[in-house]
């Protein structure tokens, strides 16, 4: 399967699961300081998977896999018996949900982003808006706010990764309904 | 297993994100050459965390785009209403488009470019990044592509861009004091002496008026979406695939029309040709024409009107006036 494939199906089919999976992770995982890590675990052999056939349905796909590598991890860890991963159809969770309107989408969309922004760091919000709402380049974000460029990148660098974290992995604005 | 391979297995998940991070803004913000990709391309390799991680930022950064939208929250005052009324929009600023050409010249630079088609003319220009321009009947246009920006003027006329996106390098096209900063995608735009049209086929662009400043009025438009802009006023209406396309028939040297008055369908050939349809009757003006007819034969338009509509054409050199 060509990566561009995996990668439009990866963005649309299974981040938005992120938030669910997330759930999933810490309730079934109690060194909470290692959930980031599964995440990442879990996407990469996702992706792996994807790249020999993309699956029809990606959510129960994705939990099956994240239901496996907790398995392992715990077995591997010896620390928490292994009755204590949940089974993801238990929580609901591995069941397909119909696809919400186009219009609430977009409007859901714009609220999640806002949201998502309000999070941000007062000076690295201010980046991220000349970039994302100017469309500004950083030579030019620099200059309005009279700092290099070097900062610039580092305040981008870190909107990027909240944004990330808040858009598809906090269950309160945005991922799962 | 080699060293390098060993720190990537046992690399933490947020030193990855980290380098992800690296990489996305290297290729958002900075000059990106195929050397770069192939770096990039070799770090993916190396862990399918790393494109987890890649690709979850690349995701959620271009869902930030949308963000632009917010813009006329801020300005306001961008009015959707139903198709018919931009039509009614007054002139206003004839004198504007003039100021803005006096000044444009005087500031004049090395690296800018002026392309200009002839009444009747048509051009494509062709950029080594894979965007295209082309010029409809009787344009001016001046570019400015350097690898820092890619600025393009028009200055009159009409044309269509098809533009290859490139965030770090947006591709600005300015028309008197409107701007449309385009986020991959293909768009006309048309501007005569009061006002300017931009209509969008594909993909996405912002449309900005700058007269108002700061109360700048900006929209982001969606595939369908036409702008009718004056200095002092905008709409926003709607236009089926179909009608979108007629507009785009210049392309192939055709100009369709469906139930359009021949006032309004001598006014289209008339910017193609020197030789100006002129109607002189107000009754004749209101009947409607229907069909193709290809933009540079004001002879096929003219027959049309003898043997469809039982009309006197009369041929006076310069003008060719239909009556009844």
């Amino acid at each position: 399967m060509p990566a561009p494939e995996v990668e439009a199906w990866f963005v649309r089919e299974v981040l938005p699961l992120e938030a669910a999976l997330m759930h999933y992770l810490q309730a079934s995982y109690r060194r909470t300081s290692d959930i980031a890590d599964l995440r990442q675990d879990v996407y990469a052999a996702v992706i792996e998977a994807a790249h020999t056939q993309i699956p029809h349905r990606a959510r129960p796909f994705v939990f099956a896999i994240a239901r496996n590598m907790l398995i392992n991890r715990i077995r591997r860890d010896r620390v928490v018996p292994f009755e204590t991963v949940a089974d993801p159809d238990e929580l609901g969770l591995a069941a397909d949900e119909p696809a919400p309107d186009r219009a609430v989408m977009a409007r859901e969309e714009l609220r999640r982003l806002r949201a998502a922004i309000d999070q941000l760091p007062p000076r690295c919000r201010e980046a991220v808006v000349l970039a994302r709402v100017e469309e500004l380049p950083g030579r030019e974000i620099a200059r309005r706010m009279g700092i290099n460029e070097t900062t610039v990148s580092h305040y981008i660098k870190t909107g990027m990764r909240v944004l990330a974290d808040v858009l598809y992995g906090d269950e309160k604005s945005g991922g799962a309904p | 297993m080699s060293n390098a391979e060993d720190r990537i297995e046992n690399a933490k998940p947020d030193e990855i994100e980290t380098r992800a991070a690296d990489w996305l803004y290297r290729a958002q913000f900075s000059e990106w050459s195929s050397a770069d990709q192939a770096e990039l391309d070799r770090w993916l390799a190396l862990s399918s965390n790393h494109v987890a991680a890649y690709w979850r930022l690349k995701a959620a950064w271009a869902r930030a785009e949308t963000l632009s939208a917010l813009r006329p929250l801020d300005g306001g005052a961008v009015e959707r209403r139903a198709p018919g009324l931009a039509l009614k929009v007054a002139a206003v600023i004839a004198v504007m488009a003039v100021t803005a050409l006096g000044a444009s010249q005087f500031l004049s630079r090395s690296n800018e470019r002026t392309y200009r088609t002839p009444v009747g003319g048509h051009e494509i220009i062709s950029f080594s990044d894979g965007s295209k321009i082309e010029l409809n009947t009787d344009t001016v246009l001046r570019t400015r592509m350097t690898t820092a920006e890619r600025m393009v003027w028009l200055d009159k006329g009409e044309a269509y861009f098809q533009v290859k996106h490139d965030s770090a390098h947006p591709f600005i096209v300015v028309a008197g004091e409107h701007r449309i900063t385009d986020l991959g995608t293909k768009f006309l735009v048309h501007r005569d002496a009061s006002d300017l049209e931009v209509a969008l086929l594909e993909g996405r662009v912002r449309y900005v008026n700058d007269a108002g400043e700061p109360a700048a009025k900006a929209t982001l438009l969606a595939p369908g979406d036409v702008v009718t802009a004056t200095t002092s006023t905008m709409f926003v209406t709607r236009k089926p695939a179909r009608a979108l396309a007629k507009e785009l028939s210049w392309r192939k040297g055709l100009l369709i029309f469906d139930n359009t008055p021949l006032a309004e369908a001598a006014g289209q050939i008339n910017r193609y040709n020197r030789q100006k349809v002129v109607i002189a009757d107000p009754r004749v003006a209101r009947m409607t024409i229907d069909g193709a007819f290809p933009s540079n034969s004001v002879q096929a338009f003219t027959d049309a009107a003898q043997t469809l509509f039982g009309l006197k054409v009369e041929n006076r050199g310069d003008e060719i006036v239909i009556s009844r």
